[in-house]
């Protein structure tokens, strides 16, 4: 199993951005959120849960996550980048075609049925998730 | 270091044809201490080739045997004399040494000895520089005419035939195929090639040939006359034994080297294999009895005792669609016949007079049962002869049950069952892992079918899963999805699935949500299933943008159209280009603009091209009869009413039609799906015809149609299509993979063989009386809209990382990194 790892530096940093209400987000499929300035795609899964992580596919530099297909593969909830189809675990960012490609991902929470996503200030990573420790 | 006591020897080898490739093959693979150097001299300037599929060159197949490496292969220089007491044969470039000569030399055409037959137009038919000038000059010309009506000339009258040429077959024996089939199946052949628009001519001799430089008659003994432009001769072969004769080797009696069942002539050190040999009083003509030679020839080279085991003669041919097969003997003690007028179908069986052993037989417009039959040579049926006989599907005739374990499932290769049976054992899952572990059905793949049973029968799942959520294929799925009527992917997973799906296996359930329902394909559920095209109803772009392509129907457009789509351009910057399939594409759509496009375009009169879908394209069109002082039919009215009738129909790749007005063919009908060409008398329809990675010509399906059993065909072959077809397979390479290919397509569609017709028309029907304009749709309810944003908490912001730069005066992705294309013009 993939262990997360979470580190968390000072909670000051991360600032909420509100993407759009829960029910507005359709099962199974993307939206892109302007968080800070940068594209995020946030995506609401079979079961529910919401994750958010970069649009932007590294493989061809075009903002374009979001209109993926969602599913699994094996355990991971994954989206498969609608360009050349690599696939993405949502929990880690990591490509499962390419281990060494891994997106940044954002933490999402629920307030008064907004979605917001967490937002960065300083690069680095204040909360970094990273895949097998 | 080690010492070698024996000295290497070298093997020349004469011919690198079929059979003298396989010699080598089998040679290098078993010499495993390279005891043997071979040097191989070949007339023809190409590698060597697979003979037997020589007609599949017209479709651009490739041929080539298997390279042999460490082998010394002299292309183009051919074997001029043979000196026996010093052991040398010399070439034009010079002379080889030899311990041991093979010659597998093959035959040459034999062209009766007419007046004429040296005119521009005269051609043979054995080699791929005989089919490429026949070609070139064919094409285009009227009236061709085959002299011999065997094995070898309907081969070259169904190449005639497809180069577009009314062609004539002349055949000096009262009957066609006269050396395989017997009386009446040879007239059941007859009518099904006269079906076909042939002209047959038996029991009549060519005997002059007249034109000033080229071809223009041909007159027979009989007085009569054939206006020719092209003639083909294939009256048998002879065998090449002119370097042995002048050598001074034994030959046969009828020609040929004679050879003692080691495959050695007159002189000790020299063998002779394949067509050219003449063993056991007999010089074989079919490629199985060559392979055997070739065998006992390696083997006897590495020390062993191999002896020629009696050649088989059996042969099954496709030709002009029609199966013809014949095994063993065609006459005998005991008859079992079955003829059937209705669908075409000669069969006999000749047994021995006891009724228990297979003798031999002939099967004419339905071989199936020829690969079990074959096996069954010389041994008892596997059951009784008329359950054996009937056409398929009224029993299992290809059942391997019945067989022993000695039966030989290839003949070309003469590989038994217990061979194959022990190679699935030992792990080959596969056809292509069987073939490359027995080499049965690497030759003339007739015996493929028995293979698929054999693994079959043996337990092995053939791969058909889609992906890790479902076992099942395309085609099970679909059933399962049409029979138990799920309508979406939550109840196809849960029950028949695991995991939650992904971009292989959502996208195919969509399609066949869609083909079986109908309906909104972004409704509830099924959105989520869709790929990013179907999803925002355009294509997605290098750059994350979308293009747009409004439906163009035939490739007629007024010049209103024209002028909406040049302003719709302009207004949103688009760049615009003409597509290959004669319509328009808008490109450089952002998501949030696409609705306003749309807007636009559908108040003009447009609706969507489905451009982005797995799904009808375009049915392209010539301008026919409108304009064209050639065409005979109305095409473009053809191909906008067919594109009209079949706009929307989703499937499992893209399907591509068109229609041109006469033979010429300006529409490439035979480039596409299914492609229709207009005669005197209708239209022509070709199925299975692609472009792209993999070029495949349509095949002619029926000729002379009304535009209504034009129509029905059609319908019935997209919808199966749509039912059977794997993912992502075009319908070329889904009639490929069917067993009894083109001719199951046609049972089923025209003879309605599976009683599901009634079924196909209806299906039709609904996608036909149901179908709604997507954009349309998409454009008149806002939630639809909604999802046409660019970020969803700042619609308003356009995406910062899209941007344009500007090439020959329209807008394209800026710093794409492209490079001016410079055509090498002096400064
Ligand atoms: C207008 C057009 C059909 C259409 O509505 O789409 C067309 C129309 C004619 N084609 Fe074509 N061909 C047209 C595209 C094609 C194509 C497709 C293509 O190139 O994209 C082909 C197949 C590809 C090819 O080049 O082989 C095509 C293969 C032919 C042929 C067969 C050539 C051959 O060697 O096999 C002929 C007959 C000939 O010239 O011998 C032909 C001859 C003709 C002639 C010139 C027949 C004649 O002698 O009058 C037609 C002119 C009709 C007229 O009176 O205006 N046309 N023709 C197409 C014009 C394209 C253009 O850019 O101007
Ligand atoms: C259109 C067609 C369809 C056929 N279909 C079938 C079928 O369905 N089933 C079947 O069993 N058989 C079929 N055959 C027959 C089959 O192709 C031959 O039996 C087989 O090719 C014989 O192999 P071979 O090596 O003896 O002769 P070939 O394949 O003819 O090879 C002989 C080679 O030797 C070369 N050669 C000749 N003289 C010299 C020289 N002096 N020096 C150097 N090279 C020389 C020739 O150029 C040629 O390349 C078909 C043949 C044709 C033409
Ligand atoms: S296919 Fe025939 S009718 Fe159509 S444009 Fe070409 S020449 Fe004219
Ligand atoms: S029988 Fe010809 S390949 Fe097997």
């Amino acid at each position: 199993m993939t262990a997360a790892v979470v580190r968390e530096t000072p909670a000051v940093a991360v600032e909420w951005t509100a993407a759009c209400p829960y029910r507005c987000l359709e099962p199974e499929r993307g939206v892109v959120a302007l968080v800070g300035g940068v594209p995020v795609a946030v995506f609401r899964v079979h079961d529910g849960r919401v994750y958010a992580l970069d649009n932007i596919d590294p493989f061809c530099g075009a903002s374009v996550l979001a209109r993926g297909i969602v599913g699994t593969r094996g355990d991971a909830p994954t989206v498969a980048s609608p360009m050349h189809k690599h696939v993405f675990d949502l929990r880690t960012g990591r490509c499962l075609d390419d281990p060494e490609v891994v997106l940044r991902t954002y933490p999402v929470r629920l307030r008064d049925g907004l979605v917001e996503v967490g937002g960065l200030l300083q690069v680095g990573g204040l909360v970094e998730v990273s895949g097998q420790g | 270091m080690s010492i070698d006591s024996s000295p290497p020897t070298r093997v020349v080898v004469v011919g690198n044809g079929m059979v003298g490739h396989r010699f080598v093959e089998s040679l290098r693979a078993r010499d495993e201490d390279g005891r043997h150097e071979v040097v191989v001299l070949a007339e023809e300037r190409r590698p060597a080739y697979d003979r037997v599929r020589l007609s599949e060159w017209f479709d651009g197949t490739d041929l080539s045997l298997a390279d042999l490496p460490g082998v010394e292969v002299r292309l183009g220089e051919p074997a001029r004399a043979l000196d026996l007491a010093a052991r040398v044969v010399s070439t034009s470039d010079g002379e080889y040494r030899y311990d041991t000569l093979v010659l597998a030399t093959g035959s040459y055409p034999f062209v009766p000895p007419v007046p004429g037959r040296d005119l521009a137009g005269c051609f043979t038919y054995r080699t791929v520089d005989d089919l490429a000038a026949l070609a070139g000059y064919a094409a285009g010309r009227g009236t061709g005419i085959v002299v011999g009506g065997g094995l070898l000339g309907l081969e070259a009258a169904n190449a005639l035939h497809r180069l577009g040429v009314a062609t004539h077959v002349v055949e000096f024996a009262p009957r066609l195929m006269p050396a395989q089939v017997d009386d009446a199946g040879g007239a059941m052949l007859r009518r099904h090639i006269e079906d076909l628009g042939l002209t047959v001519h038996t029991g009549r001799t060519a005997s002059r040939i007249t034109g000033t430089g080229e071809v223009s008659q041909v007159v027979f003994e009989d007085g009569g006359v054939l206006h020719a432009d092209v003639v083909v001769f294939a009256a048998g072969v002879r065998p090449r034994d002119d370097l042995a004769r002048a050598a001074g080797l034994t030959l046969g009696a009828r020609g040929g080297v004679r050879v003692d069942e080691a495959c050695r002539t007159s002189d000790p050190h020299v063998y002779a294999i394949g067509e050219c040999a003449e063993i056991g009083g007999r010089v074989y003509g079919l490629v199985a009895p060559g392979y055997a030679m070739a065998e006992v020839v390696a083997d006897r080279l590495l020390g062993g005792t191999a002896t020629f085991p009696g050649g088989d003669t059996s042969t099954k041919l496709k030709l002009l669609g029609v199966d013809v097969a014949s095994f063993g003997e065609t006459a005998g003690p005991l008859d079992v016949t079955f003829t059937d007028p209705a669908t075409r179908v000669y069969a006999k069986l000749v047994l021995s007079d006891d009724a228990r052993t297979l003798l031999g037989g002939v099967l004419v417009g339905d071989a199936s049962a020829y690969p079990t039959l074959r096996a069954c040579l010389g041994g008892p049926l596997p059951g009784p002869p008329l359950s054996l006989l009937a056409p398929a599907g009224a029993g299992d005739p290809s059942g391997t049950g019945g067989l022993s374990g000695t039966a030989q499932i290839c003949s070309c290769n003469a590989v038994t069952k217990d061979t194959i049976v022990a190679a699935i054992h030992d792990g080959c899952a596969d056809v292509a892992a069987v073939k490359a572990c027995t080499r049965a059905g690497t030759t003339c793949g007739s015996c493929v079918p028995l293979v698929k049973q054999l693994l079959a029968e043996s337990g092995v799942a053939m791969p058909k899963a889609l992906c890790e959520h479902f076992d099942a294929s395309r085609r099970e799925l679909f059933d399962i999805i049409r029979v138990r009527g799920i309508r979406t992917f939550s109840e196809l997973v849960a029950a028949h699935g695991q995991g939650r799906g992904c971009d292989i296996c959502k996208p195919v359930v969509a399609s066949i949500l869609a083909s079986t329902g109908g309906g909104y394909i972004l409704d509830g559920e099924q959105g989520a299933l869709q790929d990013t095209n179907d999803h925002l109803l355009a294509n997605i772009q290098r750059n994350g943008t979308y293009s747009v392509v409004p439906r163009i129907p035939g490739g007629e457009i007024t010049p209103e159209k024209l002028i909406t789509i040049g302003e719709v351009a302009r207004d949103f910057r688009l760049y615009t280009k003409i597509t290959g399939a004669q319509r328009i594409d808008l490109l450089g759509a952002r998501v949030e603009q696409l609705p306003q496009i749309w807007r636009r375009l559908v108040d003009a009169g447009f609706e969507s091209g489905h451009a982005y879908g797995k799904a009808v394209r375009t049915v392209k069109s010539c301008v026919g009869t409108t304009w064209c002082r050639y065409g005979v039919q109305d095409s473009v009215g053809l191909a906008i009413a067919l594109e009209l009738r079949y706009r929307g129909l989703r499937s499992p790749h893209k399907i591509k039609a068109a229609v041109s007005g006469c033979a010429r063919e300006c529409a490439e009908a035979r480039s596409k799906d299914f492609g229709i060409i207009a005669t005197d008398a209708g239209w022509n329809l070709y199925l299975g015809g692609n472009g792209g990675f993999r070029p495949r010509h349509a095949e002619l399906f029926a000729s002379d149609l009304d535009t209504e059993s034009l129509v029905r065909y059609v319908d019935r072959f997209l919808m199966y299509y749509i039912r059977t077809a794997d993912r992502l397979q075009r319908t070329a390479g889904w009639i490929e993979a069917m067993d009894g290919g083109l001719e199951h397509v046609r049972a089923v569609i025209v003879d309605d063989a599976l009683g599901l017709a009634g079924e196909l028309d209806a299906a039709m029907a609904e996608h036909v009386g149901s179908y709604v304009d997507e954009w349309r749709s998409t454009l008149d309810d806002p939630d639809r809209l909604g999802r046409f944003v660019s970020f969803v908490n700042a619609p308003d912001v356009p995406d910062p990382s899209i941007a344009f730069e500007v090439e020959r005066g329209q807008p394209v992705p800026a710093g794409a990194g492209r490079q001016p294309v410079m055509l090498g013009v002096p400064r």
